[in-house]
């Protein structure tokens, strides 16, 4: 990555107040939903961000649209912080960054006809399309992620839901974005059906440079369609890397349990595995742990985990693939009996 | 060879499917042509229709004045099919005024009481909680609890006050009791039914498009939001006839040299076992107009559901 | 007519391998306003005690509504159970009277559900709950069913379990909801748990904890257990065999080594390709063309045929019936059949 990167995140931070009182509200505390993060992510590059449920990765793609505000941090668009921007040039910024989201059933307005929903990004932002030429335009986007164009007038009930997926797409690309923000976009799809949207989501990068940030649990899902791969865990990126440095050489011990907790369709591995059973639950970002915060997880904390914050950086004493952000104190690849 | 089957199909249903690509098609025509083929919508429209014409021009139907009465008619019901739709067919009240010719006459304050109430808390107190449950925080709470105290306020207690405070009382100043004490249940509903909208992903949606407020609103909370409300509506019309009515029996609403349903249905009340016709046509009328507008609400709301189709 | 002699072992439990559940051609459908649904259309399996089944099955394929339909809670209307039997350790299960139904459900079958949070009363204590299973089958005081209530969160590992009994289904993780549901489904010592996609709604760490969890309760219990999940791998870890399911009927059974290794159904053999594997990075993923099919047009033959890469016209006009799958020398594979018409190039080719 030569070139500048097209987004750049900045030590985001995103905490939710939590207050109390009827008329004299008070801040108690706060939900540290992210709490911390940065990268970058190049031009047609597509950067996996995998983690549990509460560790911020929605978090995350709700701040980087602009949907929620940052607490503080950076984001950096081409290398101009659009996390401060509001009125016209905030809506300027969002024709470049548009999301595709996980539930393709609340996704899409159920009282406006798919013309009406992939043509709302025109009547928001009439400079991209003329009047006249918006009904075609539409019906291209139809075509471009492999739907009848004559489907323009009916209702989204009337499709299924990996078809309702291809409309949620249609309307991310309506306005040419650089970058599109995958929220879960498979999850929620049948099992057959999410091949065919994980192929069209890959087919278009090819066709519009697109970058992605593929947000999703599913780490097989994740590896296949990543460059790069960012884990993280209670508001903080604990592993950033390659796909192959995370999914062969990860250093973290959260990434290595959560790889090798992914059931392996292949029941011959079942006796082979060597699966690390995390004990305990996710704790709450209201009160993370000090230190590392995923030492009340960890078989291998120790006493300086709770007190000193592990920064996300290569350690110094790996090489090789191994050689890449974690943020651990004892970061170092595991050796597994078998694979 | 199955491809070619396959084509074939295709083509078969382009053909049988009606369909004009070229025109696009919105919400807005899309429940128009459905109500179109609906008998319910088309009954209930020409009702209303009907009841709209009587309360413009009620000298088509009746010659009589309502206000006449010859006591030689005192109570006096004899309605046989030689008289349809004479002005006598209804019978007579006690002062020997026509009924059909009251009831006809009677239209106007009720339907103008029913409609202009329902409209304008629906739109009133629509407003209001639709402002309250989208934008939250303070907006809702200052909003909420201004409508819970005026939900705290008795219905009968509060349009005493209100209407006394007018001199002359006339079908705008019930109607003026009516809107400032009952709009708190639209905005309720309306509250509740947005707050439940406004989380749904197409929301977020729009507004990662950079949609501003109103498009939001309207385009998107609105149409999703709007059906309780219609429904809350149309049995509320109802309701707002027959508290007109109730008013006006309290003597704080209409009074006599008016006309309307509900001044009948009340002084009918005393005379329901030996004169049972006086309350019944009256009452009748009263129903047949709920009944319509119930059914125009219900018609309206399915055919703004694209998932009924 | 329990005539079946049942071999049990000291503790009372049935000796694993007894035969449990049967179902037998299962034919269920629903009404709705465009006409009548098939949703469940001639399905066959069986569970012995201490064996797991998987029921893998699309959104639609009719897994759910078999496994509702067993346990006597499927909406009826719209739903109807048009024929077939359900015989639970020999009995005919729909012919019972609902007294009957009602002794075996909870105490004979328990069911765990997807959603944990809405499964559970949110105003009661957990503790009430788990203990309300004793009170209302056993006619425990409140005093002993406390105790059998910590005593089941202590078995499935919920730490703490003498304070926490007394906390509300919200104070609880996703994951620790989920071991008190299985608890509750565990309280009677059932013969057989229904489990529809019990993880699917947990993360991936919490997954494993869960599903390692149930598998050694059945161990213990010799209980006979019906895994039903879309997920291929949580399929591979636990089950002993696998019905697959497609369009209300059943596509494929196989013991779970053969159908990962050599699958005999192209609709199975299509998902098996079409998944992305953690342990390799292909180029381009195959994918399975088409759509589930809608249950009010199911289309002619076989159901799958229009998204299958080999259909021939004989495909197009006949439904296939449940073959039995051979060897390539003609022997018979035990508990492999496959509803495909070309399933031995399919296996073989």
């Amino acid at each position: 990555m030569a070139e500048q990167p097209i987004l750049e995140v900045k030590d985001l931070v995103k905490h939710y107040p939590l207050s109390q009182g009827v008329l004299f509200r008070k801040q108690t505390g706060a939900v540290k939903a992210v709490d911390g993060v940065s990268f970058a992510l190049g031009k047609g590059e597509t950067l996996g961000i995998v983690g549990e449920s509460g560790c911020g990765k929605s978090t995350l793609a709700k701040v980087l649209m602009n949907l929620e505000r940052a607490t503080s941090g950076q984001v950096l668009y081409k290398g101009e912080d659009i996390s401060r921007l509001s009125g016209a040039a905030l809506k300027a910024v969002r024709r470049n960054i548009q999301m595709v989201f996980q539930d393709p059933y609340t996704s899409l307005n159920p009282r406006m006809t798919v013309g009406d929903i992939i043509g709302e990004p025109y009547e928001i932002h009439p400079e991209v399309a003329p009047k006249g030429e918006r009904r075609r335009a539409v019906q291209d986007l139809l075509d471009v992620v492999g739907l009848n164009p004559e489907y323009i007038n009916r209702y989204p009930h009337q499709f299924s839901g990996g078809q309702r997926q291809r409309i949620g797409i249609a309307r991310g690309l309506a306005l040419k974005p650089e970058i599109i923000i995958c929220d879960e976009p498979v999850s929620a799809l049948d099992v057959s059906v999410q091949a065919q949207v994980i192929n069209l989501l890959d087919q278009l990068q090819k066709d519009f440079e697109l970058s992605y940030m593929f947000i999703a649990h599913d780490l097989s899902i994740v590896r296949h369609i990543s460059d790069r791969v960012g884990v993280m865990y209670l508001g903080k990126m604990v592993e950033i890397g390659s796909d192959l440095e995370i999914y062969d050489h990860a250093t973290h011990p959260y990434t290595q349990a959560l790889l090798s907790a992914v059931p392996v369709p292949d029941p011959t591995a079942r006796e082979t595995r060597d699966r690390i059973v995390l004990s305990g639950d996710i704790p709450s970002p209201a009160n993370p742990p000090s230190g590392c915060r995923f030492r009340t997880r960890c078989w291998k904390a120790e006493d300086r985990c709770s007190t000193e914050v592990p920064l996300l950086a290569v350690p110094s004493l790996l090489s090789g693939p191994a050689a890449h952000a974690s943020a651990c104190h004892f970061a170092e690849v595991r050796q597994t009996v078998t694979t | 060879m199955p491809d070619l089957i396959e084509k074939k199909k295709t083509e078969a249903v382009a053909v049988s499917a009606p369909e004009k690509p070229e025109k696009a098609r919105s919400l807005g025509s899309d429940a128009w042509q459905e109500l179109r083929r609906n008998p319910v919508f088309l009954l209930s429209a020409a009702l209303i229709l009907l009841l709209i014409v009587i309360t413009i021009a009620p000298g088509l139907f009746t010659s009589v004045d309502p206000r006449a009465g010859d006591l030689r008619n005192h109570y006096l019901s004899k309605p046989s099919y030689g008289h349809l739709f004479q002005d006598d067919w209804f019978g007579y009240d006690g002062q020997g005024r026509s009924i059909y010719a009251r009831v006809i006459y009677g239209a106007r304050a009720s339907i103008i009481v029913g409609t202009c109430v329902t409209a304008a808390v629906t739109v009133f107190g629509g407003l209001l909680g639709m402002l309250a449950g989208y934008f939250g925080g303070w907006v809702d709470t200052l909003l909420s609890r201004i409508t819970d105290i005026f939900f705290g306020i008795p219905l009968l207690l509060g349009a005493l006050v209100v209407l006394n405070a007018f001199t002359a009382r006339t079908v705008w100043s019930v109607v003026f009791a009516l809107v400032a004490l009952g709009w708190t249940q639209m905005a309720r509903v309306m509250r509740g039914s947005v707050i439940t909208v406004k989380q749904a992903d197409y929301v977020t949606a729009a507004r990662a498009l950079g949609a501003g407020t109103p498009r939001i609103l309207f385009k998107h909370i609105l149409p999703n939001a709007v059906a309780p409300v219609i429904v809350v509506a149309t049995i509320a019309l109802g309701g707002y006839i027959a508290t007109e009515a109730t008013l006006s029996f309290l003597g704080i609403g209409l009074q006599d040299p008016t006309i309307s349903w509900g001044i009948d249905i009340n002084s009918a009340q005393n005379v329901i076992r030996t004169a049972p016709h006086v309350l019944f046509f009256p009452a009748g009328m009263l129903s047949l107009t709920v009944l319509a507008f119930i059914m125009l609400g219900d018609a309206v709301r399915d055919a703004l559901d694209p998932k009924l189709r | 007519m329990t005539t079946v002699m049942e071999k049990k072992t000291e503790t009372g439990r049935l000796v694993p391998g007894t035969p449990l559940l049967e179902v037998r051609d299962l034919h269920v459908e629903f009404k709705t306003r465009d006409g009548i649904a098939k949703a469940v259309n001639g399905v066959n399996y069986s569970v012995a005690a201490g064996e797991t089944l998987a029921v893998l099955g699309e959104s639609g394929s009719g897994k759910s509504v078999t496994a509702q339909t067993i346990m006597g809670i499927l909406d009826m209307p719209p739903g109807r159970v048009a024929s077939g039997e359900i015989l639970f350790r020999g009995q005919d299960m729909l012919k019972m009277s609902g007294e009957e139904r009602r002794q075996i459900r909870g105490q004979k079958i328990a069911m765990i559900f997807q959603d944990a949070l809405s499964s559970l009363n949110p105003v009661l204590s957990v503790g009430y709950q788990l203990g309300e299973m004793f009170r209302v089958h056993r006619g425990a005081s409140r005093k002993e069913a406390k105790a059998k209530a910590i005593e089941l969160m202590d078995r499935v590992r919920i730490p703490a379990a003498a304070q926490r009994v007394g906390d509300y289904p919200h104070q609880f993780s996703g994951g620790m909801r989920q071991r008190i549901m299985i608890a509750m489904a565990l309280a009677l010592e059932p013969d057989l748990i229904i489990a529809d996609e019990p993880t699917t709604a947990l993360d991936v760490t919490v997954q494993a904890q869960v599903m390692d969890l149930l598998a050694e309760l059945q161990a213990e219990y010799h209980m006979g257990l019906i895994l039903i999940t879309h997920d291929l791998g949580v399929v591979a870890d636990v089950a002993d065999k696998i019905a697959v399911m497609y369009a209300g009927r059943i596509v494929e059974t196989a013991p779970v080594h053969q159908l990962y290794a050599n699958p005999a159904h192209p609709y199975t053999k299509g998902l098996l390709r079409s998944i992305p594997r953690l342990d390799q990075k292909g180029e381009e993923l195959y994918a399975i063309k088409g759509l589930p099919p809608n249950l009010l047009k199911v289309p002619a033959g076989c159901a799958f045929n229009p998204r299958c890469d080999a259909a021939t016209d004989l495909c197009r006009t006949e439904t296939p019936a449940l073959h039995q799958v051979m060897d390539k020398d003609g022997a018979e594979l035990a508990g492999r059949r496959s509803a495909c018409h070309l399933w031995k190039e399919t296996l073989h080719g």
